[in-house]
């Protein structure tokens, strides 16, 4: 078990102990055991194919729409077994919310985006879905530009507005967790910035998780970094740690380009 | 001194290029117009007999000047009252496959049957459908063994645009949709079939247009003859419809005008017949405005 060595006031909101992960024989992730904790960002970095996207999507069980997966070992929030634990998926969804790499607005106007996660749950009533819709579109930093304009297609808005777009559509069904799969790999960098930005705001009152690829994001955004390797965890800190200090060897050669 | 390169000079695969590019668009060119030519003789050999006479009298059997009102109103009847039964078949199969089948011995087995089933020459169906529905139900030459009949041509098509048009929806949308909390269903009508909208109109236009012109089921199934009231919406009385009855009057030769009347009639479906893809087509761009 790795963790960091200064005392944490948040407490840990998902904690994994000895997961594996099986894709039909091959063994994906290896035994990992790591702790998040609750409105703090923790990045997940590491070379391609190291199984960290995949690792995300345990977290919501999103990867079992299209295939059977095995788990193994424990994944838990709030002490409750994700897999085990008798919560029902299509809740932990609603609990554990996803921004994908690709923005994927739906093709309907940019209320009904936002809307579309509380009319799941029964919300009907226009004047709450009207208020629901703002809030969520004021957290995303995105009501000033689309307040005159709810009704447009979002598939006309740039890659960067569809993104936080897809931000405002996972608040809107306030999930406990956010969990971020390289959201900024489709984007400029003024549109990334904008999403960095963001992120630093939201972990206001939420978990977040991001999988990224780019080193220096995840040192501007994160509190805690943890760095894959073949589907094992190297290592994981305080990302001001993990950047300047790190203890094992092949972190350093990862964060200087030596190998990746 | 410069070492020639081992590449091919340019100038003759862009030579090659312009060549393909020319022979394609000649081909375009070639079906756009074998298809004016047959639409406009079809149409100038059916001008001159198409009037409002013609597409409001009864038909006659044995002198000239008969008309093909209840043809019309036949043809349009057995379409419907076929999709109405084939649709809720096509579509439940066609969600099922795309959705919840996965990819098992099952699936594979059930699009064999699917696809055997489309590959039915219809002259089969007819025989089917005459000997289950005509003589053994007692359901006699009538609007209901054509219209179930003709469901079973319509049912395959269906179900294969509507797995097809399924399949097409990007998993993104899906995952999206999932990632909210969505369930299976919610996913399935609220993000699936909207974007696959269109994809399965086209595909029931196709099936409709297919139907209206189909011929040998009917001929076996729903008769030669047609109710001598109008319009008749009972389903157990012979319905014939205007392909049927464009290949009776030619073939059974008593009427004097039967070159005429087939002409007409021929000129008739092939005006329904571009409606109905022209109607689709502006459904089509209206569907896509409101949901893309």
């Amino acid at each position: 078990m790795l963790s960091p060595q200064t005392p944490e006031t948040k407490p840990v909101k998902l904690s994994v102990r000895n997961m594996d992960f099986r894709y039909g024989e091959k063994k994906v992730l290896d035994g990992l055991s790591l702790d998040i904790h609750a409105e703090r960002v923790t990045a997940i970095i590491g070379p391609s194919g190291c199984g960290k996207s995949t690792f995300l999507k345990c977290f919501n069980r999103i990867h079992e729409i299209s295939a059977p997966v095995k788990v193994s070992g424990d994944m838990m929030i709030d002490g409750v077994d994700i897999y085990r634990g008798g919560i029902d998926e299509v809740d932990l969804r609603r609990r554990v919310g996803m921004v994908f790499q690709k923005p994927n607005p739906f093709p309907k106007s940019i209320y009904e985006n936002v809307a579309f996660g509380p009319r799941l749950f029964g919300v009907k009533d226009k004047a709450t879905l009207d208020g629901i819709v703002e809030d969520a579109l004021r957290k995303s930093a995105l009501w000033d530009e689309v307040k005159d304009r709810l009704k447009e297609s979002a598939t006309g808005m740039s890659g960067g507005q569809q993104q936080r777009l897809c931000i405002a559509r996972a608040l809107a069904v306030n999930p406990e967790v956010l969990l971020m799969d390289e959201p900024c790999s489709a984007l400029d960098p003024i549109a990334t910035a904008k999403i960095e930005e963001l992120i630093v705001e939201l972990k206001e009152n939420l978990t977040i998780v991001i999988v990224t690829h780019n080193m220096q994001q995840a040192a501007r955004v994160s509190d805690y970094t943890a760095f894959f390797w073949l589907g094992k965890l190297i290592e994981m800190d305080l990302t001001e740690r993990i950047f300047t200090t790190p203890r094992e060897r092949m972190t350093e050669d990862y964060l200087t380009g030596r190998f990746g | 001194m410069a070492a020639a390169l081992p590449f091919r000079p340019r100038r003759l695969s862009r030579l090659t290029n312009r060549i393909m590019h020319l022979a394609l668009w000649g081909l375009a060119l070639i079906f756009v117009l074998v298809l004016a030519l047959f639409i406009g003789s079809i149409l100038k050999q059916g001008w001159s007999v198409l009037n409002f006479g013609f597409l409001s009298r009864m038909p006659e059997t044995l002198d000239a000047g008969g008309g093909i009102k209840p043809e019309i109103f036949n043809s349009l009847y057995l379409v419907a009252l076929s999709l109405a039964i084939a649709l809720p078949i096509g579509l439940g199969a066609g969600i099922y496959m795309a959705e919840y089948a996965g990819q098992g011995r099952a699936l594979r087995f059930l699009r064999l049957c699917i696809e055997t089933l489309a590959a039915t020459p219809s002259i089969v169906l007819a025989l089917f459908g005459m000997i289950v529905f005509v003589q053994m139900m007692g359901w006699s030459f009538s609007i209901r063994s054509g219209a179930v009949t003709l469901a079973l041509l319509n049912i395959p098509v269906i179900t294969r645009v509507t797995e097809m048009s399924l399949m097409a929806v990007p998993r993104e949308l899906k995952e999206a949709s999932y990632g909210l909390g969505a369930t299976k269903l919610q996913t399935i009508l609220k993000v699936a079939l909207p974007h696959a909208a269109t994809g399965i109109l086209t595909g029931l236009v196709l099936t409709a247009g297919r139907a209206f012109g189909e011929s040998a089921i009917l001929v076996f199934t729903a008769g030669t003859n047609t109710s001598q009231t109008f319009p008749d919406f009972r389903l157990t009385v012979p319905g014939e419809t205007l392909s049927v009855h464009l290949w009776y009057v030619t073939s059974d030769g008593t009427l004097p005008d039967a070159r005429e009347i087939a002409a007409g009639t021929a000129a008739v479906m092939i005006v329904v017949l571009l409606a109905l893809n022209l109607s689709v087509r502006v459904l089509d761009r209206f569907i896509r405005r409101k949901t893309r």
